[in-house]
This record gives C-alpha cells, structure tokens and sequence, in this order.
C-alpha cells in the first residue's frame, strides 16, 4: 500500500499541474468580474499550439523546443482569450454563452488546422518533458519520495506561478485592483480603476495560464493532440469553484481531483486497484463540487460582480 | 403590430448572425487556400442534392430541434440549460439500455423507451432545478457538473453491461425492433437515416409552443422568467415553476437524446459528449426562443452538419468547417447585443426609413409608432 502511494504519487501531481494552472487562470478572470467557462477551450488551443510548434522546432531545437511550444501556447492562449474578453467587456454579452462559443470555436478550428496543417487530425510530439529527481531534497525521509523524485520541470514552474499569482493577487495595488472590478466594479471605477482595462488584462492572464496548462498535459502526460482535452478545463472550473476563489484553496482542489482521476485512470493496469470502481472516482468531483456549492449557498465565496457586465451608468 | 416588429427585429438580427459566421467561415477558407464559393456550393449541394440527403438532413436536425427546444424552454424561465449534453446522454442510456434489455413488439418497446429517455431526461433536468430553488445553486454551474457526471456514468455503465462484441468503447448494436427507424421511411427517403424522431420532434415544437402561448403554465413559466419578485408577488409559486421547467426542458434533451442514440445511430459510443447538447444553445439562440424558430434553425444546422462531409470529399477542405461555421454564429448570437442596442440606429439607414424620410412629414409620425 506505501509502495503504491510512492508509485502514484509523481502520476497525480502530473495530473494535477494542468488543472492547477487552468484553474488559476479561471481564478483570475472570474475574481475580474468576467465567468470563464471558455477554460476547455482555451486550453485545446493551448494544446493545439504546443503541439504544433513543438512538433516543428523539435528538429531544430531538441533541447528548448518544449519550452518554445510552452510559450507559444501561453501566447496563443491569450491572444484567444481576447475573443471573450471583447465579447464580455466591449460588448456586454452573455458570458456564459460567449464561453461556450470559446469552446466550440476551440474544439472546431483546431481539429480543422490540425487537419489542414498535417493531413489527420492529430498532432504527435517525438520527446516530451523528461522527468528527474532533485538532489539532496529528494533525500527527505517520506516527503523527499513523494515530492522530489520523478518530477518535471513544469510542475516547479507551475507552483512558482501559483506563489507568484497570490502574491499579485493580494499583496499588490494590481491585485486589489483586479479584486475590485470583480465585487463592486462601481467603486473600483469611482477609485480611478478602469474596470474595462483590468477585465481584459484578467482573461488575457486567464488564457495564458490555460494555454500553458493545456501545453502541460500534452508534454507531460498525452504527448499529443487529438482534438479533445476530455473535460480537464470543466474539471479546472470545478475546482476552482470548490476551492472557492482561492488560489490555495484551488491548489487543494486541484490536487484532490487529480489525485482521485489518477488512482481512476491507472486502476486497470495496477492490480491491487482492479476493484476500485472507477464511476465513483470519476464522478466524485462534481459531485463533491455540486454538494459544496449547496452546503455554502448561504455563505457563497463567489465574486459579488460575477457575470454581470459593467455599465458605467448603471446605479 | 408590436410582436410583429418584434419577430422582424428578431429575424433580422439571426439573419446577421448567420451571415456573419458564414463570413467567418469563408475567411477561414480563404486563409487556409480554398475557394469559398466552390466549397459552399458543395457544402448544400451536400445536404440537400438528392432525397436521401434531404432525409439526412432532417434526421441530423431531429436531435438539434430536440436539445434546441430544451434551451429555448429553460431560456423562457429566465434559467440557463448548458446541460443538454448530459440530459441527452442519461437520455440515451435509459433508451439503449432497454432497448438491449426487453424484446417486446415493436410498437409497444418504441413506446416505452421514448417514455424512459423522456422521464431520465427530466430527472438529470429536475435536479439542477431543485438544487437552484431550494439551495440557489446557480443552474449553469449544476448543469455544467451534471454533463459530466452523465458523462463518466456512461463511460463506466455501457461497457460493464452493454459491451459490444468488438469494441470496448461501444455499446451493442441495438435490435431493429427498438429503433425508431422504420422501413417505409428509411425507403421512402432511399436508405437514409431518418426515423420516427422528426414526427416526435415536430409534435414537441407543437406542444411547448402551445404550452408557452396557450396556457396558464406557460403564463407563469414566462412570468418567472421575465421578473421573479414580481411573479412571486402575484401569487405564482416560483420555486415549483423552476423545477418544472428545468424537469421539461430535460425531458426535451432525453427525447433528444432517444433520438440520436436509437435513431439516428444503433449504438453508444462512449468518452463522447454529444455536441448536440451544446449547438442545441446555437440552434435556441438562432431560433430567437421560439419553438418555431428553434426548429427551423435546426434544420439549417442539420444541413450544415450533412453536407460537410459531402463538401470535404470534392474539396480538400475539412469537414470541421462547419462545427467553425456554427460556432461563430453562437459567438456572433451572444455579441448580438450590440446590434440589438444600436438597432433604431441602423434602423434609419435602412432604405424604408431612408424614403420614409425623404417622403415629406413622414418621419416623425412612422418613428414613433414602431417603438
């Protein structure tokens, strides 16, 4: 049984690390103001993107081409993501249905450049990310297996963003800012904050942290595109909604679906999981989602300012 | 004279929707080195150029009206219904599992099956609408959670029961009798896929556009919908209309569904949600609401869906050409707010209310009369 915890445990922080960034993204845009159920969507345009570039430079560039495909994904991802930041914040249209437009264009464009670009639909990469063990600190008794062995890169990358974010997030003028517009975007604007300014900058920040989390999965764990991301951004929206806007909460969150898709995902080929019945698992957190969001209906997390687009005459 | 302006301004602005996702496409087309013109000749020639076409068609548009209803439905209500995906697919399941199950004569087994897609729908429907008028879970959220609770229910459930013989990630093949394909039908429209579902879904538009204009349900749905303290002032129960309303539009999308799963195709794939549930909020947003329009914009889908395999056969353009095409319309749909709000301005320039103008006195006595 320790052995298998040591085993899955670099499995489901691999898992997780996509869905921690993406949520972190969601994190962003919905403390704006602005719903992001685009998530899905821009993170198969982030997984579009890295695989192509990477697929293309990794002749030329062994050694960076990930890391090239990782920022090309970032960038893309944001470029993206200003579609629903025009719809929701120029032009005060449902944000519920501009995401749902986010992803439908997503999951359609792609398929049809991956089709035109490279003849199927889907785009394969030769290497991914390799995994090491750090020094020293995997030497920890316990912690040292289960947290420094085995990891990849983009998970330390991952997890300095999420620091970072929290530190932008509360402790800086942006932060309280961006906080603002997301609960009472009129006193915000009243303050000399330009809500419209700080909307953008949070789904362009939103779609940036997807596209690298979709750009995540395919180095890490898939290796390629193939059209879908299976429900990993609505999985990433509902963790950010259990874990109640908050970046530690999301990381709890995170880490906790992960673990439970991971134990789902490897349960037919490890013996001692064959009994475990992976419909629980699989639907366990949105069913644990769901039950949150009844238990803290009278005391909700939520952003006050959430889905409503902002008109300055409003009252 | 007011509905009347209503349902022009209506047309008018799917129209543009419409037009522009078709532009959208084209420009896509043009990047990516085809010729626009010859690709949509190809892409309705596909869907409409013989009668089993045609009947593709219509049977490609029977789970679109479906899942285009449901949203349209819930919309009336003032509730939000992105879980057409996963009322179609418990739906679906509840049709294909007693499908496989019971070997009944035809008519009595099609009988109980659309029943059993109506009532898993209403139920994966009604319990979002308990969650919001009980707890005030907002809708989209819980539909959203339920799709994909749906969705991993139907990963696991039909390989461990209804494997079929090749493939894990199939269901068996369902038996003749429990298809609502039909023989007269399939030859009447030669060798198509249509089945009894378009009847089903045409009656459907029928009775919701009944419910929604005739009745005293419809009445107080409506109400809710337009402004919930107010319908709660006048005596309407809020809470049970929410209910019901989320509970109808779930049964729509698990007719849907039976249409689609036992229709349409013979068996379940699993690891897919059926993009139906979402186009389904296209196909509303198009149709403006209305039944009627519901429908008709469905069949514009379905023939989009159709000929695009027809159209990348001729071309060396991909079929996912359409799926760009739809889902720039919902995008378009959504930003349609900004027409609506500039609307009496383009208004003026358009030639009516140019030669209105012009016509001397005209102007202010047409002006104030439409608005």
């Amino acid at each position: 049984m320790e052995d298998l915890i040591y085993r899955l445990f670099p499995y489901a922080i691999a898992f997780t690390i996509p869905l921690l960034i993406t949520s972190l993204g969601g994190l962003f845009s919905e403390r704006s103001g602005v719903i992001n159920i685009g998530l899905e969507g821009l993170m198969l345009m982030g997984m579009f993107v890295g695989a192509y570039t990477i697929s293309q430079t990794e002749m030329h560039y062994p050694g960076t081409a990930v890391w090239i495909g990782l920022l090309a994904a970032m960038v893309f991802g944001a470029i993206f993501a200003l579609l629903h930041a025009f719809a929701c914040v120029t032009l005060n249209a449902n944000q519920v249905i501009s995401g749902i437009a986010i992803n439908m264009i997503a999951s359609a464009i792609t398929v049809y450049l991956a089709r035109f670009l490279t003849g199927s639909g889907n785009v394969q990469i030769i290497r991914g990310l390799s995994r090491y063990t750090i020094p020293y600190l995997s030497e920890i008794p316990v912690l040292g297996r289960l947290f420094f062995t085995q990891t990849y890169a983009t998970t330390w990358f991952v997890l300095f963003i999420l620091a970072a974010s929290t530190f932008l997030l509360y402790k800086t003028r942006f932060g309280l800012r961006l906080r603002a517009c997301g609960e009472h975007p009129h006193a915000a604007d009243s303050a000399g904050v330009n809500v419209y300014l700080m909307r953008y900058a949070a789904v362009c920040i939103s779609g940036a942290c997807a596209g690298l989390g979709g750009a995540t999965f395919i180095v890490t764990l898939s290796g390629e595109f193939n059209g879908t991301a299976a429900g990993l951004g609505f999985l990433a929206l509902a963790a950010l909604i259990f874990g109640q806007w908050k970046p530690w909460g999301i990381l709890g969150a995170t880490f906790f679906f992960g673990f439970a898709s991971t134990i789902a995902n490897v349960s037919q080929v490890v013996p001692e999981l064959s009994q475990v019945p992976g419909i629980y698992l699989k639907t366990f957190p949105y069913v644990i989602t769901l039950i949150a969001l009844v238990l803290s209906s009278k005391s909700s997390q939520a952003p006050k300012a959430i889905g409503e687009p902002y008109d300055k005459g409003k009252r | 004279m007011k509905t009347r302006v209503r349902v022009k301004k209506d047309f008018t602005m799917s129209l543009f929707a419409v037009l522009l996702g078709m532009l959208a496409g084209a420009l896509l087309m043009l990047v990516t080195g085809s010729n626009p013109i010859e690709n949509f000749y190809y892409l309705f020639r596909g869907g409409l150029m013989n009668i089993e076409r045609i009947g593709n068609t219509l049977a490609t548009a029977t789970p679109l009206i479906f899942a285009g209803l449901s949203v349209a439905f819930a919309f009336k209500t003032g509730l939000f219904n992105i879980g057409g995906a996963g009322q179609m697919l418990i739906g679906g399941l509840c049709a294909t599992a007693i499908g496989l199950t019971f070997s009944w004569p035809k008519p009595i087994l099609l009988t109980v099956i659309v029943l059993a897609s109506l009532f898993g729908g209403a139920l994966w429907g009604a319990l979002p609408g308990v969650l919001k008028a009980r707890f005030n879970v907002h809708e989209v959220v819980s539909t959203i959670m339920m799709n994909w609770i749906a969705y991993w229910s139907v990963f696991y459930i039909v390989p461990q029961y209804f494997k079929g013989p090749f493939l894990e990630t199939e269901s068996q093949r369902i038996p003749e009798a429990a298809s609502l394909k039909i023989p007269w039908l399939t030859s009447l429209f030669s060798g198509s896929y249509i089945n009894l579902g378009i009847f089903l879904a045409v009656v459907c538009v029928v009775i919701i556009s009944i419910i929604l204009e005739r009745t005293t349900l419809g009445y107080e749905l409506k109400a809710v919908g337009y402004n919930r303290d107010a319908a709660s002032a006048a005596g309407i129960n809020v809470n049970r209309n929410i209910v019901l309303s989320m509970a109808i539009a779930g049964a729509l999308a698990g007719l849907g569904g039976a249409t689609f799963y036992v229709g349409f195709a013979s068996n379940m794939q699993i690891g897919v949600l059926p993009s139906q549930g979402f186009d389904g909020i296209a196909v509303a947003l198009l149709g403006a609401n209305s039944p009627w329009g519901a429908l008709a914009a469905a069949i514009f889908f379905g023939l989009l869906h159709t000929g695009k395999g027809f159209m990348s056969a001729m071309t060396v353009t991909p079929p996912e050409i359409s799926d760009t095409i739809i889902a720039t319309i919902i995008y378009f749909a959504a930003t349609s707010v900004l027409i609506e709000r500039n609307w009496n301005r383009i208004k003026q320039y358009s030639p009516v209310a140019l030669y209105k103008k012009v016509r001397p006195g005209g102007v202010d006595s047409t002006a104030g009369g439409e608005q």
